[in-house]
């Protein structure tokens, strides 16, 4: 006989069921996943704080290999995420394993650009007068991504990656297309050597949801990737209250247009003399 | 029209409305003891016959100053004596609709059409003029806004100046801004500023928006339009295409009309952050592109290490530097507190020293608060902080009988969470509290919802390092501070705003990149 499971949040490195204690059966019934509430959601907050401190004071070198880490996790998964795509999706082997080849080549192509894009972006700043001055970004501290209700693993993963490579810490809320992916995908995070808390991932509604992300205060910034226009103007208007950045339309992957989203730019000014 | 021309119709319109020169004001001698002796300074104030202002100004709209559609016209004061200065037209939503129409077209018909090497030569044009006029800025800036004129001759005018020479220069290489990418303008800039830097601001808003190949509809601060009015007669002067640049003059209800105006593709907004907010809101629900430069409330951190004769300078410039009217002004001071009673003996005399009065003079370090409401408003919080208790400084120094002066002060011992360590004051204020460790120094930086500035003061380079990583700032000034530049970015983390205004990454929020 089959043993069935019901597929739980990830927070702060652990596997965790909602503290409401509701799940709801997805994709006919091929499993059922946990429906985060807002604690969880405050809960896993306070996780990416604390992820965020750790990820972003590690070295950029040490956080390429963890992403790339992350594609060698995913290609050790591979069977398991092809399986899913075929039962769930109705997806034939090939495409099922084409889209996992778009998720490893997206954790590969944000794994070698940690230690680079601040060089395309940084300066040394020409300032009239005595003073060494340089800009550098830097991350922003905890982003919350709202992902699309389209499943597409390609752009899954390459909305975590690129808020990753800032050194940011990321609470996705996955599409409802594909929520058990959470399964598979959570496991690739949890054996990547990523600190806990700086990827967290919930399964749940975005209308009981959308309030408490874009009103925490904690939460930075939004990667606003679904559809639903209704919800984005909410989203927007909340955040104003503690001046999140929203980002909508990633849509071109593999760009570093979307690393550069989630940074902020610091100058600093040193005089130069005896 | 030649430039030559151009330059004689604007002289001959000035010699007209030359007003009647007034003898210049006494201004107050300040007696100083030092070892037994005294010195006094005498007065050395800046002439005014330099600049020329008319009775009342109109909008600035297609290349032609245009009166109000309600008629209407709001008085600006100079706030160091408390007299009429001039009147400014009120703009209302029609004025609005006329200038960003006038944007549109010329966006539409010239200035995204034209060569972006032509684009630059314009700015480099209005650049020169500003500098070639710069004395008649200063003194106008400081009779319009009581900032002291040693500020608006030597920070105020040559900045503004400098920051249309630098973008001038992006004009036609904006294909190497951003390798890789193509670059485009956005359209029709609606743009907000504040009352402190008045020039300078419209300097970092037009500068790098016009490079771009945008079009502009500013609205200057009520209180201080004068320079603004002034610019329109360089542009003018330059023969920028008319349109390119819209000067709508009026109060908050007027920035409204522009941010509401449906033909604006950008806001750019410079000012508080609870007028930020609600431009953001109003944002919200339109495509338009946002980028805010808000409030702070920012730390210098001093530690024990550091050259303390240079940190006291760095942190009077911090706070008292155009009256603490600056957005980034260090008006938290940290002090390591093995240092703190000294540094504070040290501040106490350094502060005596500072001569508060008529801004026209040379001498004077702090002129006028820029205008009543602030005043009442500093007044009022500094009375509140009284009150919340704390050790409370002011020195003592012999003010003006008219206008609006009030003498540099802090507030020390006070608990983190009072009114005057929490809010932006905008006025000469500092708030003074002590730390342990450099860990402490950074949390208690740290501690308060915006992220625009910060200072350290420290003679050990990996301390600096370490610090400035941990800051949540976009600005840090490590021994040194309130220093700008145009190349040099300017904005803040969090609730200071999103953007960046001043080098490569000033152009970022005027450019689509794709």
């Amino acid at each position: 006989m089959k043993i069935e499971k019901t597929i739980k949040l990830f927070i702060n490195g652990q596997f965790a069921r909602s503290e409401s204690g509701r799940t709801y059966p997805v994709n006919d019934n091929y499993a059922r996943v946990c429906q985060a509430s807002k604690k969880d959601f405050r809960n896993s907050v306070d996780a990416a704080k604390s992820g965020e401190k750790s990820w972003s004071s590690k070295s950029a070198y040490n956080r390429s290999q963890i992403i790339y880490r992350m594609a060698e996790m995913c290609e050790g998964k591979r069977d398991q995420f092809v399986s899913l795509f075929k039962t769930t999706l109705s997806a034939s082997d090939k495409k099922a394993n084409e889209m996992v080849d778009e998720g490893i080549s997206s954790f590969v192509y944000y794994a070698g650009f940690c230690d680079k894009y601040s060089q395309t972006i940084g300066s040394v700043n020409p300032v009239s007068g005595p003073f060494h001055n340089f800009t550098t970004p830097e991350s922003v501290g905890v982003v919350a991504l709202i992902d699309s209700d389209e499943f597409n693993f390609g752009a899954t993963v390459d909305r975590i990656c690129s808020i990753l490579v800032g050194g940011n810490s990321v609470i996705a809320l996955l599409g409802p297309t594909l929520p058990a992916v959470l399964a598979p995908l959570s496991e690739v995070f949890a054996t990547s050597d990523l600190p806990a808390g700086v990827v967290n991932l919930l399964t749940g509604h975005l209308e009981e949801l959308a309030e408490v992300i874009a009103s925490h205060r904690e939460v930075r910034s939004i990667s606003y990737q679904n559809e639903s226009k209704k919800f984005y103007e909410t989203v927007r208007e909340k955040s104003v209250d503690n001046m999140k950045r929203i980002v909508p339309n990633h849509k071109e992957l593999k760009s570093l247009e979307n690393i550069l989203s989630f940074v902020e730019y610091k100058t600093v000014w040193h005089p130069i003399g005896v | 029209m030649t430039k030559k021309k151009a330059q004689k119709k604007t002289k001959a319109k000035k010699s007209k409305v030359t007003k009647k020169k007034k003898t210049t004001k006494k201004t107050s001698s300040v007696k100083k003891t030092v070892k037994g002796l005294d010195f006094v300074y005498d007065p050395a104030p800046e002439s005014k016959a330099v600049v020329h202002i008319q009775n009342k100004y109109d909008h600035f709209i297609a290349g032609k100053f245009v009166a109000p559609n309600s008629g209407k016209y709001m008085k600006s004061i100079n706030p160091a004596t408390e007299e009429v200065l001039t009147k400014h037209a009120v703009g209302d939503e029609k004025d609005v609709d006329r200038a960003v129409k006038a944007a549109r077209v010329a966006y539409e018909g010239v200035w995204s059409k034209m060569p972006a090497e032509e684009r630059g030569r314009y700015l480099y044009r209005i650049a020169r003029i500003l500098q070639e006029r710069s004395r008649e800025f200063a003194v106008a800036e400081t009779l319009d806004g009581g900032k002291p004129i040693k500020e608006s001759r030597d920070v105020d005018i040559p900045l503004a100046a400098a920051h249309f020479f630098y973008y001038a220069g992006w004009a036609d290489k904006l294909e190497y801004a951003f390798p890789g990418k193509s670059v485009r303008s956005i359209g029709v800039c609606g743009q907000i500023i504040p009352w402190n830097f008045p020039l300078l601001m419209a300097a970092w808003k037009l500068a790098p928006a016009l490079a771009a190949g945008n079009c502009v509809v500013l609205k200057p601060a009520e209180q201080t339009s004068l320079t603004a009015m002034l610019l329109a007669e360089v542009l003018q002067e330059a023969e920028l295409p008319d349109g390119v640049v819209n000067i709508v003059t009026g109060e908050g209800p007027t920035g409204a009309a522009l941010v509401a105006h449906p033909d604006v593709n950008k806001i750019a907004f410079t000012g508080s952050t609870d007028i930020g907010k609600l431009i953001a809101k109003n944002v919200a629900h339109t495509t338009k592109k946002l980028t805010l430069e808000l409030g702070g409330k920012s730390a210098n951190i001093v530690y024990e290490d550091a050259a303390i004769d240079q940190a006291v300078e760095g942190v009077v410039n911090g706070i008292y530097f155009n009256q603490g009217h600056v957005c980034c002004a260090g008006s938290r001071l940290l002090l390591e507190e093995s240092i703190a009673k000294d540094f504070l003996k040290k501040l106490q005399k350094r502060m005596k020293t500072i001569r508060v009065g008529d801004p026209l003079d040379k001498n004077t370090d702090l002129g006028a608060i820029n205008h009543k409401e602030q005043w009442e408003k500093i007044k009022t919080l500094v009375d509140q902080g009284k009150e919340e208790g704390g050790d409370f400084y002011q020195a003592e120094c012999k003010l003006p009988s008219k206008g609006y002066f009030f003498s540099p002060c802090y507030f020390a011992k006070q608990s983190g969470s009072s009114l005057i360590s929490r809010l932006e004051i905008f006025g000469p204020v500092l708030s003074v509290s002590t730390f342990r460790t450099p860990d402490e120094a950074i949390t208690k930086a740290n501690d308060t919802p915006y992220g625009l500035a910060a200072g350290i003061w420290s003679e050990k380079g990996s301390k600096i390092h370490k610090t400035a990583n941990g800051l949540k700032a976009g600005v840090i000034w490590a021994n040194t501070y309130n220093k700008f530049d145009p190349t040099s970015p300017f904005g803040g983390f969090f609730e200071s705003g999103y953007g960046r205004e001043g080098g490569l990454h000033g152009l970022l929020p005027y450019l689509e990149v794709k």
